[in-house]
């Protein structure tokens, strides 16, 4: 075991736990922040997405003792952030969400898509979000709101 | 008068004879320096068909490793990596991005491949983890490898390989962060340890060495 201070969505978390740990399990275990899913647990999904230090990442195989200093973002804190909060309302405004387990997922990496390239092509939408998975196959709709999304992002 | 003509025949045999001389003499160095250059030619030519010879044997330790999948599957000619020994195509749908080669916003390369290996979740990692570029593929669009004299090519090419010389090749197989996670490829999701390259990274580096001294050269052919 090992003692690991945080930065999560701004505020300094302490933790102690296996340096092995993948950050999603320190998030939703010892944390209760729940709204980061686990899906695969080998980065195929894409559920797990979160921010370290704005670069979407797959925190079911990042292990916790690699993390450092580098601040993590979660869906959690989305509508604090501008651009978040644009995605956030895009998502309601064209009903993207089905069963939504996949969604937090779906919504970090868009929010990096677009915080990187505002006004995405079709192929950077599909490329960027190509490691993002929906059993529900909501890909259509969540295309449709990562352009409304775009057109109210200045 | 008779006197005059004998003295006359005298000294001209007497010229003739030295000049005969002279000319055999001549002659023989002439021959005698044309054979002893013919022969350092031929000792020279033997001496860089050596150096050519064992500089190519080195190549070929080199180019094994560069093939190997720890090295080949991060220098791709497509618009994706491939992973494991049987270099199959990178799960997740991971894509090259730009030029270079670190992926796109929602699949950058080092959102999981951080910069050490994380062996608890069996994810590979290195400073700055991305593809080569494309100037540097070492493999044909179906996924084949090239053969040793296109590799080489491609290797030596300054105007492909970021203005390398053969000293900074060197440099680069002895101590690039990249390069050197090949013998530290760390363990698979099942805890299994990752295949290294043919040769030990010492050896790895003594080949290119000896390509590097012995001119860089490369095989002919395609």
């Amino acid at each position: 075991m090992a003692t690991y201070q945080l930065d999560v969505n701004g505020q300094s978390k302490k933790v102690d736990v296996d340096p092995g740990t993948p950050l999603l399990w320190v998030l939703r275990e010892e944390l209760k922040m729940t709204g980061t899913k686990y899906g695969c647990g080998i980065s195929a999904c894409g559920a797990c997405t979160v921010h370290v230090d704005g670069i979407a990442t797959r925190s079911c195989v990042v292990p916790v003792s690699l993390i450092g200093n580098r601040k993590i973002t979660t869906i959690e804190a989305i509508a604090q952030d501008p651009v978040g909060r644009v995605v956030q309302n895009a998502w309601v405004e064209k009903d993207v969400v089905q069963c939504g387990y996949c969604q937090s997922g779906q919504i970090m990496s868009a929010l990096a898509l677009l915080k990187a390239t505002p006004k995405p092509t079709d192929q950077n939408i599909e490329e960027s979000m190509g490691g993002n998975l929906c059993r529900c196959a909501t890909y259509v709709r969540i295309r449709e709101a990562i352009k409304s999304a775009s057109q109210q992002i200045r | 008068m008779l006197s005059n003509s004998r003295f006359f025949i005298r000294i001209l045999l007497i010229v003739l004879s030295f000049t005969a001389a002279w000319i055999v003499l001549t002659a023989s160095a002439a021959i005698e320096g044309r054979d002893r250059k013919k022969l350092n030619t031929d000792a020279n030519r033997g001496e860089e068909s050596a150096t050519f010879a064992e500089g190519l044997a080195a190549w070929e330790q080199v180019y094994s490793v560069l093939i190997s999948p720890r090295c080949i599957n991060c220098h791709t000619a497509t618009n994706y990596p491939q992973q494991g020994d049987d270099r199959h195509r990178h799960f997740a749908n991971v894509v090259r991005g730009g030029p270079d080669g670190q992926g796109v916003p929602g699949l950058h390369c080092v959102g999981c491949h951080q910069e050490v290996n994380a062996d608890s979740t069996g994810v590979p990692g290195g400073l700055n983890w991305h593809l080569a570029p494309l100037s540097m593929r070492w493999q044909d669009t179906n996924d084949r490898p090239l053969s040793s004299a296109a590799v080489c090519r491609a290797v030596t090419d300054r105007s492909r390989n970021e203005n390398m010389d053969g000293p900074a090749l060197l440099k680069h197989h002895e101590e690039a962060v990249l390069v050197l996670w090949a013998w530290n490829p760390g363990r698979r999701p099942d805890g299994t340890m990752r295949t290294v390259p043919p040769l030990g990274h010492a050896e790895f580096v003594n080949a290119t060495r000896a390509w590097v001294e012995a001119g860089t050269p490369c095989p002919r052919g395609r």
